[in-house]
């Protein structure tokens, strides 16, 4: 069984879209001002629907990271063990990845980088010095 | 007189059950809850099922009033992952509040360790995000892993505290002869059991049982000639931020603060009243979050009441006394439904070998997601 590839929607194809580009797109409300992640039809702050897209510039600190040991498909396990983040971009959302280049902790300085998965890309996050 | 009360409880066998079925551990359920409030299946007018993931379908009440020859004249499903007990329980009460329904049958049960051959681990995983988190390999153990290494870093909370949470469960669950796992174990085996997802070793992650687990909500005006004490439902709330963790607008608040305030609140109580608590525990940091984020602990005191004993039947907080899903067992939905049915036999006096002392006031608290969904219920011996 391979890795889950992201299927995007109408919500999400533009920030996949950017992926592909190694461009990490997200939304800001044009009412209130706040970012969001991940993207939707919606503010999830104030209900308004009018939003746009921005490019983050792609440094963000670790929020929390464990160490998977016993991964969910066999695709994972011969990774074993591997880093899961959540990690707080500059730019003031949250989003989740795997660390490469190193193991992070709690406030470990990391940069989005691109990986191929399937017929997509997806945002990894590597340690920066 | 309160309104809604809980008249009937039971719940099957747990562990590994050759020949058992979703259906035959609903029914066994079922009817075993109506037995005990002394109820014929005619008599029952409302009935509201879980989910299952052995026998999925869209429609379980239906498919289970089928099977067992129930034909309610209210009847739902809930899909709510392990939040779901306590929903059902809260909706029963408002039906019979409502005067929807004099008799509500609420059942659940799952095969979910002989109907899934290992794979329920991955089909677990499946509920998180297909874009933003499964790609990355995200199992459920390592959602929470994410919560309790933010919690630890917080608060200070060490892994020998966890460990002392699972320490308790299983001395409680040695004491139930019903229990799934009743070998006991001591901080050190948890320690050194195998990493699942770090700081969460094995043994601070709960079971994978096959069981089942009912009540019947009755309206007090209906349930005059018990056979049982009588249990009130005395308050109920709920409360929900996020589903996704990715999503979750903190790692160490939740929704069970509010639904917690406001069970307690409708039930004109506060947290230091309730004689036992039976609390949802996924995992150790699960109930430990929980339990401070509900304020029956300060924030950071919890890991260190646990490794005190505070947590164990004579202690401060006996919490969990039929060993939790811990070490009595997790079987989807009825793993919340054991945490009501063990309410009820301690309120009843009925919790042979585990009895808390005198308890009267029982909070019950049911979590879906990763700390996504909260409800909490408050039942008292009238």
């Amino acid at each position: 069984m391979e890795k889950p590839v992201p299927r995007p929607n109408a919500d999400s194809a533009p920030f996949w879209e950017g992926c592909a580009a190694h461009e990490f797109r997200f939304q800001r409300c044009n009412s209130c001002g706040k970012p969001q992640f991940y993207s939707r039809a919606v503010c999830a702050h104030c209900q308004a629907t009018d939003l746009s897209w921005e490019v983050a510039a792609g440094e963000g600190t670790v929020h929390s990271v464990t160490t998977v040991h016993r991964g969910p498909s066999v695709a994972f396990k011969e990774d074993s063990p591997y880093q899961v983040a959540l990690v707080d971009m500059d730019e003031g959302f949250r989003f989740m990845a795997n660390v490469r280049g190193g193991e992070a902790e709690i406030g470990t300085p990391v940069r989005v980088i691109y990986e191929k998965r399937g017929d997509q890309t997806i945002p990894q996050v590597e340690i920066r010095g | 007189m309160k309104k809604a009360v809980v008249t009937g409880s039971y719940s099957t066998k747990v562990g590994e059950l050759e020949g058992a079925t979703c259906m035959s551990l609903h029914t066994e359920a079922g009817l075993g809850a109506l037995a005990d409030a002394g109820l014929a299946v005619s008599e029952v007018d409302g009935l509201l099922c879980a989910y299952s993931f052995t026998e999925p379908h869209l429609m379980l009440a239906s498919v289970f009033a089928e099977y067992v020859g129930m034909k309610p004249a209210y009847a739902s499903a809930v899909s709510m992952g392990g939040v779901t007990a306590c929903m059902l329980v809260m909706q029963a009460a408002a039906l019979v509040e409502a005067g929807y329904c004099r008799h509500v049958l609420v059942v659940t049960g799952d095969n979910r360790l002989s109907g899934m051959r290992g794979n329920a681990v991955q089909a677990l995983a499946e509920v998180g995000n297909q874009q933003y988190e499964q790609p990355y390999g995200m199992t459920i153990p390592a959602a929470y892993a994410l919560v309790a290494q933010r919690y630890m870093s917080e608060f200070g909370v060490t892994s020998e505290q966890l460990a002392a949470i699972a320490v308790t469960m299983r001395e409680h669950a040695v004491l139930n002869p019903k229990a799934h796992m009743k070998t006991p174990f001591t901080v050190d085996d948890v320690m050194n059991s195998r990493f699942i997802a770090t700081p969460l070793h094995l043994l601070d992650c709960c079971l994978i049982s096959d069981g089942g687990a009912a009540v019947v909500v009755s309206a007090a005006d209906a349930a005059a000639d018990l056979k049982k004490p009588r249990i009130d439902i005395l308050g109920t709330g709920q409360g929900h931020t996020h589903e996704y963790i990715v999503a979750a607008p903190s790692l160490t608040d939740y929704g069970c603060k509010r639904s917690a305030a406001d069970a307690l609140g409708r039930a004109g109580l506060k947290p230091s009243d309730i004689d036992v608590v039976e609390i949802y525990d996924s995992f150790t940091i699960t109930l430990l979050a929980e339990l401070e984020s509900m304020g029956f602990f300060e924030r950071g005191e919890a890991g260190a009441a646990a490794a005190a004993g505070d947590l164990k039947i004579g202690g401060k907080l006996p919490c969990n006394t039929h060993g939790g899903l811990l070490s009595y067992g997790h079987s989807g939905a009825a793993g919340g439904m054991f945490h009501v049915v063990e309410a009820v036999e301690q309120l009843r006096g009925e919790a042979d070998g585990r009895q808390v002392e005198g308890a009267e006031l029982a909070l019950v608290h049911g979590d879906g997601g990763i700390l996504s969904a909260h409800c909490s219920v408050v039942l008292g011996r009238a």
